[in-house]
């Protein structure tokens, strides 16, 4: 029989704790996330504080939901992956404190991963044969980031956004639009029901030869402006006009920025990775763009695109297999960035 | 106590704005920014940043709560978008940073504003209701001991 090496995951960089165990980086023996989306939904966004107390509380009962559910016992486990960075320094603390205090106890190696490396490692989890070099588009709440994947520890930032992340607007503008939190789905459901072209919104920072940064602070503004100019002349928002615009705008600069990027790199497949890559609309128009020219486009499921500790497991797997493990003096990281 | 407004017509006006602050202000400033949502807060902070000599690009802090930023001083750069409670304050770290060497800037800091020191300048925008696209209001207003030579020099300049 093959050796089987097993590894757990933590993720607590944000708003959900997750715990996960994946053998050989690849098989999901259990995948435990505790969306805390239901405890946020009335406030309109994360909240920090409530998050990192949460980490605390459910943190060791997950653990052990987890094992269970993966049918094996501490003992079995070969290394311990904490998320360490970016993030909120008060829920990474919780992950990479109790990741330390197992892998302490079972003399078994800490592996620190970086948590926009992990959500690459998503696409690693879907059956997919991924193949380098590789572009990946990273694209959440926190983040919007295109990375140029070459190998295993050999990642790129080829552009970032430069003011606020995709997922975020998308957030910003459900609030002003009474429609809850998460944004992103709230959206994309109204979207579907509207007609993208009644209304237009600004596309930054497209078709600059070679930028591959992002700018979503203009079509923030002026949706919100939209909104209340319609507010100021008692008209009724066409909130399903309105959402279909604003989706059409963010996922055209998303699809537009990641064809030239996998093109100029000569990629051989192309990621998504991150809460936003559960957009139904983003995923279709990037396989539209990139599959003409022969890019293949993976994108994990749902589950996986969200934080959680499954990509955490199978990005530490490759980790140890390059030899990087933490100290003890391991410590949460909150601006840490990719190739740091 | 003196109340000083600037108009802005464009972005980059208001960052000229806030990159003449960030070249003039001192280590241990604290600067509150308020105004609603795509106002140009983060617009504002970009150009003290500046100022502040940093290479790196400022970025809205909504999601992480805050920045840490290295130039002439450290410029820590707050977001209290999404916090409730003033507890959440205290588990930032938050006060650690005002006796610190640094600038602090805080978005969103009318939320919990009896949590900031007394000695600050807090800067309003508004957007301006002929042009809400690109006319913006900005309200500078200094309290406690807050040093007026700076403001001086900001109302007698020309940002065109």
């Amino acid at each position: 029989m093959l050796s089987k090496t097993v590894i757990l995951g933590l993720e607590t960089s944000c708003d959900d704790t997750a715990a996960a165990v994946v053998a050989n980086g690849r098989n999901i023996l259990s995948n435990v996330v505790s969306s805390q989306d239901s405890l946020h939904h009335r406030f309109g966004g994360v909240v920090p504080e409530v998050a990192s107390r949460r980490h605390l509380e459910i943190i060791n009962p997950l653990i052990d939901e987890a094992m269970s559910k993966a049918g094996i016992s501490l003992q079995e486990i070969d290394g311990i992956a904490v998320s360490y960075g970016p993030g909120l320094v008060g829920s990474l603390l919780v992950g990479v404190s109790i990741a330390k205090a197992l892998s302490y106890a079972l003399d078994i190696p800490l592996i620190p991963v970086n948590h926009l490396e992990g959500h690459i490692y998503a696409n690693f989890l879907t059956g997919s044969i991924i193949t380098f070099p590789l572009v990946c588009l990273v694209v959440s709440g926190g983040h919007t980031s295109l990375l140029y994947v070459e190998g295993h520890g050999k990642i790129e930032v080829l552009g970032k956004t430069r003011d606020d992340a995709a997922g975020e607007v998308f957030d910003k503008i459900a609030r002003a639009l009474d429609l809850g939190f998460p944004g992103g789905p709230v959206i994309e459901r109204h979207a579907q029901q509207g007609d993208s072209s009644v209304l237009s919104f600004p596309r930054a920072l497209m078709g600059e030869d070679g930028k591959m940064d992002f700018s979503f602070s203009g079509v923030k503004t002026a949706v919100l402006n939209y909104i209340r100019m319609e507010q100021e002349k008692g008209s009724r928002t066409d909130i399903y006009a309105l959402s279909a615009a604003f989706q059409d705008a963010v996922v055209e600069v998303l699809v537009d920025k990641s064809f030239m990027a996998a093109r100029q790199k000569e990629a051989k497949q192309f990621l998504l990775a991150g809460g936003v890559a559960a957009n139904g609309e983003l995923r279709r128009r990037l396989r539209v763009k990139l599959e003409a020219e022969g890019i293949e486009v993976v994108a994990p499921p749902v589950e996986l695109c969200t934080d959680n500790g499954a990509m955490v497991a199978a990005a530490g797997y490759y980790y140890l297999r390059r030899g990087i493990r933490a100290n003890w003096d391991l410590n949460a990281v909150p601006s840490l960035e990719v190739g740091q | 106590m003196p109340v000083i407004i600037l108009e802005s017509h464009s972005q980059e006006q208001t960052r000229k704005i806030g990159r003449f602050l960030g070249e003039r202000i001192l280590s241990g400033t604290v600067i509150t920014l308020n105004g609603e949502l795509g106002a140009g807060k983060t617009v504002l902070a970009k150009g003290v940043g500046e100022g502040l000599g940093i290479k790196k690009a400022i970025t809205s802090p909504s999601f992480v709560l805050m920045n840490i930023y290295h130039g002439r001083f450290n410029f820590y750069h707050f977001d209290f978008y999404r916090l409730e409670e003033e507890e959440e304050l205290w588990e930032l770290g938050l006060e650690e940073y005002f006796y610190d060497e640094g600038v602090v800037l805080v978005e969103w800091a009318d939320k919990f504003i009896d949590s900031l020191p007394a000695t600050r300048l807090d800067i309003c925008i508004e957007k301006s209701k002929d042009n809400l696209e690109n006319g913006r209001i900005l309200y500078f207003i200094p309290q406690g001991k807050f040093d007026l030579t700076v403001l001086e020099e900001l109302e007698s300049q020309c940002f065109c």
